[in-house]
């Protein structure tokens, strides 16, 4: 049966659209197939991430408007052929997406695929709520940064209340995902720490992905992390949180310290 | 050891790999997402399918079109396939446009 899971954050910039795109190919990579949804309607970014930028043609918009056929609109990657890509509009009218549009296109989207990963944008508005709507599962991604963890909640409070399966007084399953996480910080504790995160937004946690340079080299390339450094430390945390969105039993791999001679001397020189 | 030289190197060059793909995508973005402005592959796209429609009838589902935006050079690929034209057999009616 298809799972519908939306990355969500309330808060912008802290890594959704990153997260759309390293965990879409991760799942695509245990053989599932997958779409990853761009429901930024405006300002799309995800075909960017995922390097299809020069290949759209159709978009989320033009398929809820009849102009084009779901399939028409659907970018396969030129990576992995079970993983595609719906893109946003740039539309700046805001009325573009329709519940009942939606509803339809989501519908689609289930019966062709395994996994159906929706980006949402930030904030809490229309956009994002119909994003979550339709949704299974969520993915919380959350900095360790107050503002972050605060919007967050807001968010966990939104999927508990408006969201379809809500309303049928079932649960959204949700699942933190803290990104940007730098371990050294944290341990100096300049940094809110993976426990105060958990205790404050008790959810259960999917992952940590360290910051790293890795995650920006892939968006720059346009690819996923989990594609361009698939043994790096974030596209594992990524690739053992898809594991975990499948239902296996997986150990959290908490980052540490990684002090490499260059570092070291880094450090000593700065301080 | 290769892999940490050639992490090394590579580590350096994706930075103007990012640059050219923002330059050729936000060339093709500021032509056309101005106030009044349109996208010239769209429409052509639009208008080449309007006037095969005005010859044959054609199936939405048996239409695909890649589009592959390039710095110099863009391609526009209409694939239409067009039941019975004349002994009941498919043809395909393929139409490769190139813009600049």
């Amino acid at each position: 049966m298809a799972q519908v899971l939306v990355v969500t954050s309330g808060k912008g910039g802290v890594g959704k659209t990153t997260t759309t795109a390293a965990l879409g190919a991760a799942l695509a990579k245990t053989g599932k197939s997958v779409v990853v949804v761009d429901f930024d309607v405006g300002l799309r970014n995800l075909d960017l991430v995922m390097g299809a930028e020069r290949r759209v043609v159709f978009d989320l918009v033009n398929v809820i408007q009849g102009d084009a056929k779901l399939p028409q609109a659907l970018i396969k990657d030129k990576r992995l052929d079970n993983l595609s890509l719906l893109p946003a509009s740039q539309t700046r009218d805001k009325d573009a997406l329709t519940a009942e549009g939606v509803a339809k296109v989501m519908a689609e989207l289930r019966e062709k695929f395994d996994w159906v990963v929706c980006d949402s944008p930030a904030g809490i508005e229309r956009g994002a709520q119909l994003a979550m709507y339709h949704a299974d599962q969520a993915v919380i991604v959350t900095n360790p940064e107050v503002s972050s963890v605060r919007d967050s909640d807001r968010i966990i409070g939104m999927l508990d209340s408006t969201t379809e399966k809500a309303k049928a007084g079932e649960k959204v399953k949700k699942s933190l995902l803290l990104t940007r996480y730098d371990p050294a910080r944290a341990a100096r504790g300049e940094m809110l720490s993976v426990d105060d995160v958990l205790e404050i937004l008790s959810i259960p946690l999917i992952g940590i992905i360290p910051e790293s340079q890795d995650v920006l080299r892939a968006s720059n390339l346009g690819a996923p992390v989990t594609l361009a450094a698939p043994e790096s430390a974030p596209a594992r945390a990524y690739f053992e949180a898809a594991r975990r969105l499948s239902g296996e039993k997986v150990d959290i791999t908490i980052p540490t310290e990684k002090k490499g001679l260059f570092d070291w001397l880094f450090k000593r020189g700065a301080a | 050891m290769s892999g940490f030289f050639s992490s090394f190197f590579s580590r350096k060059s994706s930075a103007p790999v990012a640059r050219d793909r923002l330059q050729i995508l936000l060339a093709h973005e500021r032509a056309s997402l101005g106030e009044g402005k349109s996208d010239l592959l769209v429409q052509l796209q639009k208008e080449i399918m309007e006037v095969i429609r005005k010859h044959v009838s054609v199936d939405q589902d048996k239409v695909q079109v890649k589009l592959d935006r390039g710095a110099s050079c863009s391609m526009l690929e209409i694939d239409i396939e067009v039941p019975g034209l004349e002994n009941g057999d498919k043809n395909k009616l393929s139409d490769h446009k190139k813009s600049a």
